[in-house]
């Protein structure tokens, strides 16, 4: 049941060649996530006809960085601002910079800093 | 030239059922550029997952969205089974489709309900939520809840619908398919709607790919994508086509979601009829370790869940990226160059649900 | 004030909430339920509403908003807090960005249990409303 996803690791200077070849062979840009351990785990997924690929990234937690994909996906922007406003990662020229305001959420980036999670509930 | 105004719509607006934010940049009466913004339903559940074990994250998930609740449970729970090995038993995974094909009528019904409304059509949207009462009765009797169906486990589904039952339920959805069927006819062929809904929001075939929108907005534009033909569950014994329309706009949209009613009674009778015997549900034991992603269509859309899973109660990670977040790319470029009057109407055809998109 | 007691206009705020309890508001209009018979009209302006229903919980953005509604409706007003969300935050409350129940931010005067509230449930609470207003202007 595996046959339909597929994972590849990259490294962070091989991100945009990648996705640019995935854009010009017919690839639908899925969706853009990250994942916390003891590193920042970025996967973007693309789909064509119903096969998923993940391309991932790591990033280190102090001072994380990534390049847009804007130019080559427009509507990347809302998961770049996803990224930026939760987890605190900065996107490099993103065409559409919310600069934090898309999420209007009055921490700053509460999936990297897991304090938040312990006194976020209210007893 | 005219000077530029920016006119902030919602969080509260008669024409939302729910708080989005868009800041709209008008010049006369049209709108230069949409910006939207997020954070009136933001309530952060995917951090859940270090308090709750996965099992209680079933219930986290059905609450992403009182809407699409049926279809969020069965994704990770489907998620789960998959990384864990479980093989769910026949009956349960018919029983899945039957009962996501019933939130799918509801979830559709409902829209329509809304668009009418949109398109100043008050006695039509009580007509489908009439109709869709009925519905809301079968699902109340074979799940327990109107709208959280609360069905799903992981390993299987909580209840079971007897073979006695199934014969009055079919009688039952004939009706109300007949009902719907005059209902329908009305959003095919009445003026106003065609008026109001023609030509407005329009998304180009390319554009609806390369943005990467999902569900009836990108079938409306011509493409053919439709998680349900992945098979999943019982999809794969049924026959059914992803049903696209040419016209790229609105009405394209309400078209896609009108026919889509019928394809899903049709799923559900071919799902009864099939229905094997047998148990729902299988004993778990063990704990997730690994990571899938899932995929399914929800009425809105494809959604996808991440699951990662470290060998412990509690999932590291789970993150769902719903069909609402990706159809607001989309949704930015139809507002762009639209009249003002139009922008309710463009934003209700997305069949925006906020509160999935938030989490 | 005999208008109050017999037709309270309502006006509804969606918090945080899943959809699910408003999708059960909006359904206490829809011919099954029709509270519209009872003279309840669900209306868009603070200013004229009677009774307040929130559903879901409060959260750091619509806190102030909240706020605003409530000091905008004039007396006598009730304020009714329909589904688990509203009254307590569910396990919401264990979100970072989740405050807990409505009644963090302004009094509430009932709570309409269940996850999602039935329509039956919020129409029993708009009914206990109605004695409640009555109380309330006698005052």
């Amino acid at each position: 049941m595996n046959m339909n996803q597929e994972i590849k690791e990259l490294k962070e200077n091989e991100l945009i060649s990648n996705v640019s070849r995935l854009f010009k062979e017919g690839y639908r840009l899925v969706q853009i996530s990250c994942s916390k351990s003891d590193k920042l785990q970025l996967d973007y997924s693309f789909d064509k006809e119903y096969f998923l690929l993940n391309l991932r990234l790591f990033l280190s937690l102090e001072n994380p960085e990534v390049q847009s994909i804007t130019d080559i996906y427009w509507s990347a922007f809302t998961y770049e601002n996803e990224l930026h406003d939760l987890f605190g990662i900065h996107v490099r020229e993103i065409n559409v910079d919310f600069k934090g305001n898309f999420y209007r959420i009055q921490e700053d980036a509460p999936f990297l800093n897991s304090d938040s999670i312990q006194h976020g509930g209210k007893e | 030239m005219a000077s530029r105004t920016i006119i902030p719509f919602g969080p509260q607006h008669p024409v939302l059922p729910e708080p989005i934010h868009l800041d709209l940049v008008i010049e006369d009466e049209k709108v230069i550029e949409a910006v939207p913004s997020f954070g009136f339903v933001h309530r952060g559940l995917e951090l859940l997952v270090g308090k709750k074990d996965f099992h209680q994250m079933v219930y986290i998930a059905e609450r992403i969205c009182g809407i699409c609740s049926m279809i969020h449970g069965m994704g990770i729970c489907y998620g789960i089974e998959h990384i864990m090995k479980i093989d769910v038993p026949e009956r349960a995974k018919y029983l899945r489709v039957i009962w996501s094909e019933m939130s799918r009528i509801h979830s559709h019904l409902l829209w329509l309900g809304l668009a009418a409304d949109a398109a100043g059509y008050e006695s039509l949207f009580m007509h489908c939520w009439r109709i869709r009462e009925k519905l809301l009765e079968i699902i109340e009797a074979t799940t327990g809840g109107r709208v959280i169906f609360g069905v799903c486990k992981v390993g299987g589904t909580r209840r079971d619908i007897a073979n006695s039952d199934i014969h009055g339920i079919l009688i039952t959805l004939k009706d109300i398919e007949k009902d719907y069927q005059n209902i329908s006819k009305v959003f095919r062929d009445d003026y106003t709607i065609n008026h109001r809904f023609s030509n407005v929001g329009f998304l180009s075939k390319k554009d609806a790919f390369e943005l990467g929108a999902v569900g009836p907005t990108l079938r409306a534009s011509g493409v053919s994508v439709d998680m349900r033909k992945t098979g999943y569950s019982a999809y794969r014994h049924l026959e059914f086509e992803a049903l696209t329309e040419n016209s790229e706009d609105c009405y394209g949209r309400c078209m896609v979601r009108v026919r889509e009613i019928f394809q899903s009674f049709n799923l559900i009778y071919q799902a009864a009829e099939k229905l094997p015997n047998g148990p729902v549900d299988i004993k778990v034991t063990g704990n997730p370790e690994g990571e899938y992603f899932t995929r399914l269509e929800q009425p809105r859309g494809e959604v996808v869940y991440y699951i990662k899973g470290n060998g412990t109660q509690n999932l590291e990670r789970f993150r769902a990226r719903t069909p609402t977040f990706a159809n607001i790319g989309p949704l930015v470029r139809m507002l762009s160059g639209c009249d003002l009057a139009d922008v309710p109407v463009i934003v209700l055809s997305i069949d925006p649900c906020i509160s999935c998109a938030e989490r | 004030m005999s208008f109050l007691k017999k037709s309270p206009w309502i006006i509804h705020y969606d918090g945080s909430s899943c959809n699910g309890c408003d999708i059960e508001v909006l359904a206490c209009l829809t011919p099954m339920y029709d509270v519209e018979r009872f003279g309840i009209i669900n209306i868009g302006n603070p200013k004229h509403a009677d009774v307040l229903i929130i559903t879901g919980a409060v959260n750091s953005q619509n806190a102030s908003v909240i706020k605003t509604i409530y000091h905008q409706m004039g007396d006598p007003k009730v304020v009714l807090a329909v589904g688990i969300c509203a009254a307590s935050g569910n396990f919401f409350r264990d979100c970072y960005n989740i405050k807990g129940g409505v009644d963090t931010v302004i009094p509430v005067d009932i709570y309409v249990p269940g996850c999602a509230a039935r329509p039956e449930a919020i129409i029993d609470g708009v009914v206990a409303v109605l004695k409640l207003l009555e109380e309330k202007t006698k005052k």
